[in-house]
């Protein structure tokens, strides 16, 4: 008797980027793949280097804090914050309280529209493009409030080494009001739709579940993180600005569903609780704000002074609406620009919580989990090696040995 | 050999592509526009599918290097010329007259000339040679196999009640021209129809691949599926035979559910402003199916995952055309 050999569905490998509409930035995924089953999963990023930071250390600080705003365009104020507060605590300069608060306020009305933003991002990757126009028409409302404000919608220029450039005047206070019961009311309608909505909870109940424990182990940061149970937030563990005076809390999704079960819903239940978390961090901060100066150093050329006499090494960081950033600054006496800065985006942390949350869904899935993270890919790259048209992968190894070798060339060098 | 009925149904068959593409794109602009009002936006202007297939005329057309450039290239004419034929079987009841080939083909006719536009695509989509095309492919041969159960479901129900009321010919679209459903049937079966017919509703959407089960073209998934790798004349023909296609599928839904015409209840002075009312009364019908079943529908859902259109497809819609199926039979038994 002749036996059949059945052969087994083999699985195929596809890759989704650089370029896919899925992505809004370029970043590529390779994925082992079975029918619409995702068995394997793995990403490359570094398409978008852009050398920032090599522009940085040739630009004295009051040019880099610009330049750090442009690094993303959505959260641009957490850059130049991340960037000032580590400049400030190596030259030692106080911020005055004021300047504290209306940082805070700008910060917060910066994670409202991010959080509006990816929001509409989220529901487009969903297919669900009415959701998609409602929350960017609610969004238009805080880029007209940050307008009014600081007199940009984007990259706001508000922040100075040692404070702020603009005054918020109690004038402008009913005009904040008016659009925080805005959003007070435009946040029902966005939990109604994005929650209660039986497709998108179809498609987004147990996807892309990144477990407590995975959590743990991956060290995400930001909505990501609190959307699998984590506390962790940068506002409430190590407060800066007007944070420490005023009630804060970690925002995880059990606050409004009871539970916490780190998929994709529950990242869209963090965000949304992260909105109106931010309404009432405004309010507070309006009614408490203090009188006093606006900056510690008003003339930038005795600050630019100060800054090139200072030295030493700091690290800021900032609670992005993606999550912790984190901006690592060195001066040197007499010189202008930094000798070292290094940014950690948020994205940086959250990426490789993409793997766990991808292996084993579909392919369907994937542009709603890539989305979920909120990745902020351009912001996150900062390496690209290319050697006459080859890419090159430095793995764990090629890092220990270039450190090492670093090291041992900075002791013999006599100069130090 | 008498050579005119040739000749009329040859003129039949041109002036009836002509009038299903020009229909097509028109209610293609019209679900555009609707659709962006309900979401608050401006939307384009009416003709803009008019303005997108001049277009695509006029441009490059790329068969990538590892497609089968027959099968490609052939894919998109079937699909058109499929959906063409299609047109000529359907009753536009408010003209007065029977479809062009009317006589030559039923209901079981339709329903396996529906696939062919379909399996084009497939086809075409196989041949590409793209993986996001093949992934397309598989996806658009699920939605078709389950969207087919609720469909057979639906047709069925009617042969029945139409044998049970004694018609000869209970697969013609004439014998359901003549008798609407709703006439045959007794509150139950009322009932039971109109289940069936918000069951269709829900299947037009999966026929003409609209969100929410357009998830073989997925454009944020697989980035257009089926036609990524289409372009230019070849990607304009699809375009024509979507919009052909949308016309034939609400025609169809309303010739089964929504046959009457005007010049029965009110009586024209002539025969010509009797046509003119009920070809108006057609339209009206037929934007109507159109706005329930695709452009409400997809403006209110997000898209779904292929196992969850299986899902709906198999379970939910097939088990609300069985019961609108058992209602139909349950209230001839009474009567």
């Amino acid at each position: 008797m002749k036996t059949i050999e059945v052969k087994k569905p083999s699985g195929y490998t596809t890759q989704i980027g650089p370029a896919h509409p899925a992505l809004k930035e370029p970043v590529m995924f390779t994925l082992d793949i079975e029918g619409e089953r995702i068995k394997k999963a793995d990403f490359a990023p570094g398409m978008a280097h852009r050398g920032i930071e090599w522009m940085g250390m040739r630009r004295n600080c009051i040019q880099v804090m610009y330049l750090a705003e442009r690094i993303c365009g959505i959260c641009g104020i957490t850059h130049s914050i991340s960037f000032v507060r580590a400049v400030e605590q190596i030259a030692q300069i106080q911020v005055p309280n004021r300047a504290h608060y209306i940082r805070s306020i700008v910060g917060e009305l910066e994670r409202i529209h991010s959080h509006l933003l990816w929001a509409g991002v989220a529901a487009h990757e969903l297919g669900f493009d009415s959701a998609f126009y409602m929350a960017w028409r609610v969004r238009e409302n805080v880029m007209d409030l940050l307008e009014y404000l600081t007199g940009n919608r984007v990259h706001y220029a508000m922040i100075q080494i040692g404070g702020v450039r603009r005054d918020i005047v109690p004038d402008q206070f009913p005009r904040i009001e008016e659009s925080m019961k805005f959003f007070e009311e435009a946040y029902g309608k966005l939990a109604a739709v994005f929650l209660d909505d039986t497709t998108v909870q179809m498609r987004c109940r147990d996807c892309g579940v990144l477990t407590y424990d995975e959590a743990r182990e991956l060290c995400p940061v930001g909505p990501t993180a609190r959307a699998s149970g984590i506390k962790k937030d940068v506002r409430v563990d190590h407060p800066y600005a007007a944070y420490a005076d005023i009630e804060i809390e970690y925002q995880t999704p059990d606050l409004l569903t009871g539970e916490v079960r780190g998929d994709v819903y529950d990242r869209i239940v963090t965000r949304l609780l992260e909105v109106r978390q931010s309404i009432g961090i405004v309010r507070q901060l309006l009614a408490q704000m203090p009188d006093g100066p606006l900056l510690a150093i008003p003339k930038p050329a005795v600050l630019l002074a100060k800054l090139k006499g200072a030295a030493g090494e700091a690290v800021g960081r900032h609670e992005a609406p993606r999550g912790e950033v984190m901006h690592y600054v060195r001066l040197e006496a007499g010189k202008d620009e930094p000798v070292a800065w290094k940014v950690k985006a948020s994205s940086y942390s959250n990426y490789m919580a993409w793997i766990p949350m991808m292996e084993g869904e579909q392919i369907a899935d994937i542009p709603i989990i890539a989305a979920s993270i909120d990745p902020c890919i351009s912001c996150t790259d900062r390496v690209a090696l290319l050697k006459d048209g080859d890419r090159r992968i430095l793995t764990k190894d090629d890092l220990h040995r270039l450190s090492v070798e670093k090291t041992r060339r900075i002791q013999a060098s006599p100069a130090r | 050999m008498n050579i005119a009925p040739i000749l009329l149904a040859i003129g039949g068959a041109a002036a009836m592509s002509v009038f299903g593409i020009l229909a097509g794109l028109w209610v293609a602009g019209l679900d555009r526009v609707v659709a962006a009002r309900m979401q608050a936006r401006i939307g384009p202007p009416v003709r803009q599918p008019f303005i997108d297939i001049a277009k695509l005329l006029t441009k490059q057309n790329i068969v990538p290097s590892n497609a089968i450039p027959w099968l490609f290239n052939g894919a998109p004419l079937v699909a058109l010329a499929a959906s063409i034929t299609l047109l000529l079987y359907i009753p536009m009841a408010s003209f007065g007259f029977l479809p062009v080939l009317g006589a030559y083909g039923d209901l079981v006719l339709i329903l396996y000339l529906l696939a062919i536009p379909a399996l084009a695509m497939v086809v075409g989509g196989l041949s590409s040679g793209s993986p996001y095309a093949t992934i397309g492919a598989q996806r658009e041969m699920v939605t078709m196999i389950a969207y087919e159960l609720p469909l057979a479901t639906t047709i069925i129900a009617f042969a029945w009640k139409l044998v049970q009321a004694g018609s000869p010919a209970p697969f013609a679209l004439s014998s359901l021209a003549a008798t609407p459903i709703w006439s045959l049937v007794g509150p139950l079966g009322a009932v039971g129809v109109f289940l069936l017919l918000a069951t269709m509703l829900l299947v037009v959407p999966g026929e003409l691949g609209r969100i929410p089960f357009d998830a073989p073209e997925a454009e944020t998934e697989i980035a257009g599926g089926l036609i990524v790798e289409y372009s230019g004349r070849n990607l304009a023909l699809f375009t024509l035979s979507f919009a052909v296609k949308t016309v034939v599928v609400v025609s169809l839904l309303v010739a089964l559910f929504f046959p009457w015409n005007l010049s029965r209840w009110i009586a024209f002075s002539s025969p010509l402003t009797a046509g003119a009312a009920d070809a108006a009364f057609f339209i009206v019908k037929a934007l109507l199916v159109l706005f329930f079943s695709v452009s409400l529908v997809r403006v209110s859902v997000a898209r779904f995952r292929i196992n969850q259109v299986v899902d709906i497809y198999w379970k939910a819609l097939g088990a609300l055309a069985l019961l609108g199926l058992l209602l139909v039979i349950a209230d001839a038994r009474i009567q």
